[in-house]
């Protein structure tokens, strides 16, 4: 490496971008050491993938421009990119999954016509690389078959295969347990120590504070503040991010469940692959508490909740709700639920929730639609629907306050309000709740946070599924934690702490006591 | 943000008139290669289209069908189907209206035939779209595929019943005998003339009113009530649907029956309104060009009536040019249509990122 006769790996340097009437990034300069795990942390929305997309050529920066090791660097496409030593690893991982690891790392430069000689060349370099940054894998592994954290080692080494040595992350760890994020932030390190540069973009201060070196803050699309990690701490950052002083907490009495208003037995559900998604799944639902289901994404919340909301049918098992039994040859669909007051933000407002391209006050009727308040003999009403609208953005301090708007227009943490506003307002018996502040802002995730406690203290019974720990253990009474479409554990809130549930996430709960030491 | 910052009638003003022009600049080049000139081509076009009673009349003569049709598919649209059948079900609505007067004209009076005419139109075109709705929404076969099998299906089977059964016994050609005057829609110039309204003898009959009450029904339908709020959720979010728990094959069924009864309408205007009498290939490809009319109106009512006379006037103006340009033959007209499909349809999307751009642009420069 040459690059110690420029004390900076990469810099930035008033990067500009705007989209159309949006300023995504506002005078932007950075500054990054070679050989050091570099944060930035922000909203979404702050700015941080368009930033990044500039350094990776997705997009062109309006003015200002980029040093890497000291020399400007034109770049205009990933090509440019990778040729300048820049690798990315996205949040989602562009592998393909039938390949093999050989396979998938050297797709893109195979050399030449004939494989076989790439194949065995690329196949020293990788054996070379793993050794070098200790990065062992089995490299004729299907990469399908590995773990997350194996697949997301694979992309790292990808990057490494094509010469990067400034890597940039992108939420890398929103799909590995805490003992797999903790793995990943070790291989961070051992890479530094190999003189790689590594861009860590992450709106978890837990994760900043655990594995940089440095930590950028961006909001509203300018850098707001550089601090030296060991300088700073987690209400800091926070309140940079978002500009005021916030609460991480919840502010909650101890709960009172009274009686069960839901009940699930055996519940067990298969994809249309034949997969079984939920194994043998029982919970109860009692009124006035939160039960939270804490686990990483894609172990069976979904499905859960999908179930228990009638969105899919179950296969085997039997749901008792509002005086009913619901099994697979008797089920109730979402709208027959809706009508015995259960309500469910889902998980995925866009794809779930809402219907981006209705105008909000349409949006806010959803699943609601037959309801005689919003209809006439023939005709819907309109006047009736706005009205409610209106009432309702006040209410939840939904901006801008239009109901004529687009749903697709309003920010993340406005679209979750418009939804959880029109399941929370009808009263609900049950509220089922998925990722409640996914994607949204600080200030909004409070308020959130508050209407779900408030709903509690009126003896509702509320089922929380979010892959946020901090979410979990802020508002739940009692948890239950989902491994691979089962239920591997249970525990009051007040015994649960992040190490516990990051082991029982990973199904490791009853061999911790030996992995305790480490 | 950016959508919410261009102005409505660029997107459907602006945009679609740019699509329009550039397709004719197009065609004028098409003139020059055969020696034509394109100002003077254009002149009887337009005059043949709209320079003098008659023509205005068959224009919107046309355009009825090309409404009917642009309907059918833009509410099947709605709900995310393709509806590629319209011809097919056009051609079968167009068999039950031959039915119903080639029974009743004997003995009934019109008051009592045309209603009955008008539900036979949208039950047989319904019925032909009920099979592929069906396969659709029960399993899962895409309806695309089985719509446009039925268009062959619908041909085969009226040249069987025509050569077989509905011949008039002492003719060649396979069309019925003609319907007594009783079972003809009335023409608009004969409705309009006890009120001193002359408009000149064209085919305009009743079915031109039809088709402006099915706008106002289908624009009622689709944004007004429950049925339309769970058709668009569907056509824009299945998975949203699935949530607000829509019955996802019940609308898919219902929305083909309406469409394919609208596209049976063009029944109504061939059958009954102007040939009087049951015949083979009287759709003449209205089916498929509604879904061009559909396109260019943006799938809205307003949208498809400006888009349906246009056509209307394509083939009215067309037909005018053969005549009096003997080297500009009708599939000289053909190549104009297909460009005016083509600039409006398939490259609609040409100039739109750029218009909407500058329009964004200059948005945001008065914010500053």
């Amino acid at each position: 490496m040459t690059n110690n006769k420029t004390p900076y790996a990469i810099e930035l340097r008033d990067i500009s971008k705007r989209f159309g009437a949006v300023q995504a990034n506002k005078d932007i300069c950075l500054q990054v050491p070679a050989g050091t795990v570099h944060g930035i942390i922000g909203e979404n929305g702050a700015g941080k993938s368009t930033l990044m997309s500039i350094i990776y050529g997705f997009y062109e920066a309006d003015s200002g421009h980029i040093e890497v090791d000291g020399q400007i660097v034109d770049i205009r496409n990933s090509q440019d990119a990778i040729k300048a030593g820049i690798g990315m690893v996205h949040q989602h991982f562009m592998l393909v999954e039938n390949f093999t690891v050989l396979e998938n790392v050297m797709l893109g430069a195979e050399g030449g016509a004939l494989l076989q000689q790439g194949m065995d060349a690329a196949r020293a370099e990788l054996k070379r690389l793993a050794h070098e940054y200790s990065l062992d894998i089995d490299v004729d592994a299907v990469v399908e078959e590995l773990p997350v954290g194996l697949q997301q080692r694979v992309e790292i080494l990808k990057a490494l295969y094509r010469g990067a040595r400034i890597l940039i992350l992108d939420e890398p760890t929103g799909v590995l347990t805490p003992q797999e994020a903790d793995h990943l932030f070790r291989i961070l390190r051992s890479l530094t120590e190999q003189g790689v540069t590594v861009l860590l973009i992450t709106h978890k201060l837990r994760e900043i504070l655990a594995s940089t070196t440095n930590v950028s803050v961006m909001r509203q699309g300018e850098m707001v503040a550089h601090r030296e990690t060991a300088n700073t701490d987690k209400e800091e950052l926070a309140e940079l991010m978002v500009g005021k002083k916030v609460r991480l907490k919840v502010d909650k009495d101890e709960a009172t469940p009274a009686e069960v208003f839901l009940s699930a037995k055996h519940l067990s559900q298969l994809d249309s692959q034949g997969v079984k998604r939920l194994k043998d799944v029982s919970l109860e639902l009692r009124a006035g508490e939160i039960l939270g289901i804490a686990g990483v994404s894609g172990n069976g919340q979904s499905e859960l909740l999908n179930v228990l909301s009638g969105i899919t049918p179950l296969d085997e098992g039997e749901i008792q709700f509002a005086g009913q039994t619901i099994t697979a040859s008797a089920p109730k669909n979402a709208a027959e639920l809706r009508d015995l007051k259960m309500a469910h933000v889902p998980e995925d407002r866009h794809k779930m929730g809402l219907v981006t391209g209705f105008e909000a006050y349409e949006a806010a009727v959803l699943g609601y639609h037959n309801s005689d308040a919003y209809n006439g003999k023939i005709l819907m009403n309109r006047k009736a629907m706005l009205e409610e609208c209106n009432s309702r953005m006040a209410a939840w301090d939904v901006r801008p306050p239009n109901p004529h708007l687009k749903t697709a227009n309003f920010s993340g943490g406005n679209q979750q309000k418009i939804v959880i506003a029109r399941e929370v307002e009808q009263n609900p018996d049950v509220l089922l709740i998925g990722q409640p502040t996914r994607g949204v802002d600080i200030g909004a995730i409070e308020n959130i946070h508050e209407q779900i406690v408030k709903l509690r203290d009126s003896g509702k019974a509320i089922l929380l599924v979010s892959v946020e720990l901090d979410e979990i253990m802020a508002l739940s009474d009692r948890i239950l934690v989902m491994f691979d479409g089962a239920v591997v554990g249970e525990l009051d809130a007040k015994d649960a702490d992040e190490r516990t549930l990051g082991l029982m996430m990973a199904n490791a709960y009853n061999e911790d006591q030996k992995g305790a030491a480490q | 943000m950016s959508q919410a910052k261009v102005p409505v009638w660029v997107n459907v003003g602006l945009i679609p008139f740019i699509n329009i022009v550039l397709a004719f600049l197009v065609s004028g080049l098409v003139f020059v290669a055969i020696g034509q000139n394109p100002i003077e081509a254009a002149g009887y076009l337009v005059y043949g289209a709209f320079g003098y009673d008659e023509g205005v009349g068959y224009t919107l003569y046309y355009a009825t069908n090309f409404i009917f049709t642009g309907l059918a598919v833009s509410i099947a649209f709605k709900a995310g189907l393709f509806n590629i059948g319209g011809e097919g079900q056009a051609y079968i609505g167009g068999l039950g209206v031959g039915l119903v007067c080639l029974s009743l004209d004997h003995s009934m009076p019109f008051i009592v035939i045309m209603p009955l005419a008008i539900i036979a139109a949208a039950l047989f075109g319904a019925a032909w779209a009920y099979v592929p709705a069906y396969l659709q929404a029960k399993r899962g076969s895409h309806i695309v595929i089985t719509t446009i099998m039925f268009n062959f299906i619908a041909s085969s089977l009226m040249v069987y019943l025509m050569v077989n059964w509905l011949k008039e016994k002492s003719g060649m050609a396979p069309n019925s005998r003609t319907f007594e005057e009783n079972a003809w829609m009335p023409y608009l110039h004969n409705m309009l003339s006890p009120l001193g309204i002359d408009i000149g003898d064209s085919p305009l009959n009743g079915a031109f009113i039809l088709a402006l009450i099915c706008c106002v029904l289908v624009w009622a339908l689709i944004w007004h009530t429950r049925w339309g709020y769970q058709l668009r959720t569907l056509g824009t979010n299945p998975t949203a649907a699935k949530y607000a728990g829509i019955d996802t094959a019940k609308v898919t069924i219902w929305v083909m029956l309406i469409s394919g009864g609208l596209a049976g309408f063009v029944g109504i205007n061939e059958i009954m309104g102007v040939n009087h009498s049951l015949l083979l290939n009287f759709t003449a490809g209205y089916g498929f060009a509604g879904i061009a009319v559909s396109l260019m109106g943006r799938n809205h009512p307003i949208g498809i009536v400006l888009a349906a006379v246009l056509f209307g006037a394509l083939y009215q103006g067309g037909a005018e040019l053969a005549f009096e340009i003997p080297t500009i033959t009708p599939e000289v007209v053909v190549v104009i249509q297909g460009l005016v499909i083509l600039f409006s349809g398939a490259l609609e999307h040409m100039f739109k990122g750029r218009i909407e751009g500058f329009f964004i642009r200059r948005a945001a420069a008065q914010e500053k």
